[in-house]
């Protein structure tokens, strides 16, 4: 998308070219609607993250700001939890707190898991070897039971910390990925021509396969973000979160602590989950229009 | 199956169980100099005192030896570790922490395995249908409802059928594993009580999950559409119900088999949330419980058991991989 929007702006410097560009990627967009309409929903998402806060007043999330569990109405569209906090208040400010632990977890991720993901991929003999047995050690143990263990002995968790505890946790999946992908990728005819051009392994990594696994990394990132948010929710929801942040996953986590379900309060819960669902469902949709732009032979099959 | 591939297997499961201690052993020792202080200053601040705590205090004194040097206790704590003892619990104190867990993980363990199979079977057929050129259109409506349903964690959608049937239409219970007061025993209308409690935790593992498997077979049938052995069947004559069941699903379901065994830790981890949300007694219910009353050697030990059992399965998996996939054979390279 961002080579079409970073066009001059005026009309008369837009050469054709830019407008063939333009119509190549409004063409590819129709081809592949999954890719849209996830990069739509997260759009609005972090649109909504990025203005809300400018328009709510951040005050209404203090404790007792106003009266206790009021159901949705027109002063409080999302009505107020058991602690008098006024609920849309706290999805303004827990969205783009959410939506941080991912972003910050998902990119650590990626760069610890391609970095891997390319050895083991790669380099054939005891490097790759070693590399692969760790990443196959580490999947096979459950990665949120670890982030248990630790985050118990943390305690006191804040956000950007409880992002790196995840990211140093979330790697494997992104490894095997963009692993699997590179092991593919260099039995293809381009790498041994690139040797005997005299490339060394560096450079056919940066030079010739990083390029080809561009949408492959894509996918392996949203996927990242999507694993870490799910991640941090887990931990919030056990009441292993950063306490004194209103992140999505703690709002639920404060619902589920005063029985909001059974109490029938469920602006409490709901009003945090659609948010979380919409996140979700939007990464989803990105990561499988990646794929197939990542792989074609997928496209429009059934 | 060769005896290679079954000691590299049975190697790698120890190698799990050995990285799954170790990291039990590290952690609370990186964090602090005296774990058990440590752990009762926390539990001081807190404003939580156990009975006989000066008792627990001793008790994990002599237990972890913290006196001798870090490699004895060490090699001490694996040995107790092998043999499943975990040491007293602090809040169930005297109570064992491996007796504790051992009431808890067949709940755990009879939820799991149902929701597993039944969400696996269905995903699956649902799954073949989709990538089945013949079956009927509605079937294709399916990805649109399951495939959202496959993004929420299971515990969130747990808390929509909640609210959904237990506490708007008051079908189900709101949680729990049997009836408060039921007395536990083998008869027949305590099974259906287990059941009638079970249905909505289940499906929420089952709605989730199932959305993942089918989009998987999906992909396998239509790969395997194109392939000589199919239009063979075809060519032979054989009925389109013969060749859907032992020629298209016989072998699009392998790959999946082999994502059960990579995909069985998520499930765990998503289903000790759900017993939270539905009250369940399982191993995630105890694990919330040793959270909240910050029992850290209990967590440690419900950590552990669970890491080893998702190791377990999917060493069973991988041994029973050969006999489901005949084409596969085990040789040294």
């Amino acid at each position: 998308m961002s080579a079409a929007s970073a066009a001059p702006a005026t009309t008369e410097s837009r050469s054709p070219e830019t407008w063939s560009r333009r119509r190549e990627w409004i063409s590819y967009g129709r081809r592949n609607p999954t890719l849209v309409a996830g990069l739509t929903i997260i759009t609005v998402i972090v649109v909504f993250g990025l203005l809300a806060p400018l328009i709510i007043d951040q005050d209404a999330t203090r404790t007792t700001a106003f009266s206790k569990d009021l159901p949705p109405s027109l002063d409080h569209p999302l009505g107020t939890d058991s602690f008098g906090r006024d609920m849309l208040a706290l999805i303004v400010v827990g969205t783009p707190q959410t939506v941080k632990i991912g972003l910050i977890a998902g990119f650590m991720a990626l760069i610890i898991g391609s970095t891997l993901g390319f050895i083991q991929g790669f380099y054939r003999g005891p490097i790759g070897t070693s590399v692969r047995g760790v990443t196959d050690v580490t999947l096979t143990i459950p990665a949120l039971l670890i982030l248990i263990t630790v985050a118990s002995q943390v305690r006191q968790v804040t956000v950007e910390s409880m992002a790196i505890i995840i990211a140093l946790l979330a790697w494997p999946g992104t490894t095997r990925a963009i692993g699997s992908q590179v092991l593919s990728m260099r039995e293809r005819a381009f790498v041994p021509i690139a040797r005997f051009n005299g490339m060394s392994g560096m450079e056919i990594i940066f030079k010739e396969l990083m390029p080809n696994m561009l949408p492959y990394l894509g996918a392996s990132f949203v996927a990242a973000v999507s694993t870490a948010i799910l991640f941090a929710i887990g931990l919030e929801v056990l009441g292993l979160g950063p306490q004194t942040t209103n992140t999505l996953g703690m709002t639920i986590y404060w619902s589920q602590l005063h029985s909001a379900v059974i109490r029938g309060l469920w602006w409490w819960w709901l009003s945090p989950m659609v948010v979380i669902v919409t996140l979700f469902i939007g990464l989803f949709l990105i990561s499988h229009g990646l794929d197939e732009l990542a792989n074609p032979r997928l496209r429009r099959r059934v | 199956m060769s005896l290679g591939y079954l000691l590299r297997r049975v190697g790698m499961f120890l190698l799990v169980v050995w990285v799954a201690a170790s990291i039990n052993f590290v952690i609370p020792r990186l964090a602090r100099g005296d774990p058990i202080q440590a752990q009762f200053a926390q539990l001081e601040t807190l404003g939580i005192r156990t009975s006989g705590m000066d008792q627990v205090v001793a008790a994990y004194k002599k237990r972890l030896g913290l006196d001798r040097p870090m490699v004895e206790q060490y090699f001490s704590y694996l040995w107790n570790v092998a043999r499943f003892d975990f040491g007293p619990s602090i809040t169930y104190f005297p109570a064992d922490i491996g007796r504790l867990i051992v009431q808890r993980l067949p709940w755990t363990i009879g939820l799991l395995t149902a929701s597993t199979i039944i969400a696996f079977i269905v995903g699956n057929l649902l799954g073949a249908l989709l990538g089945w050129p013949g079956s009927s259109r509605w079937v294709k409506w399916l990805v649109p409802v399951l495939m959202p349903l496959s993004a929420i964690p299971y515990y969130l959608l747990g808390l929509i059928l909640i609210f959904t049937f237990a506490f708007t239409f008051k079908l189900f219970p709101l949680g729990g594993a049997y009836s408060t007061g039921a007395k536990i025993e083998l008869a027949p209308a305590f099974t259906l009580d287990i059941l009638y409690h079970s249905i909505l935790p289940a499906l929420s593992i089952v709605l989730s999950v199932t959305g993942f498997w089918m989009l998987g077979m999906r992909g396998m049938m239509v790969t395997n559409m194109g392939e000589d052995y199919m239009i063979m069947a075809e060519a032979k004559g054989l009925s389109p119900m013969r060749i859907f069941l032992r020629y298209a699903m016989r072998n699009a379901m392998l790959p999946q088999v082999t994502g059960l065994a990579l995909t069985f830790g998520g499930i765990i981890a998503g289903s000790v949330l759900v017993e939270v949300i539905f009250d369940y007694p399982g191993m995630g219910w105890i694990l919330w419980y040793a959270i909240r009353a910050t029992d850290y050697f209990l967590i440690q030990g419900i950590v552990f058991v669970l890491v080893v059992s998702v190791a377990l399965a999917m060493l069973v998996l991988d041994l029973l991989y050969p006999f489901v996939d005949r084409r596969i054979v085990y040789v040294r390279r």
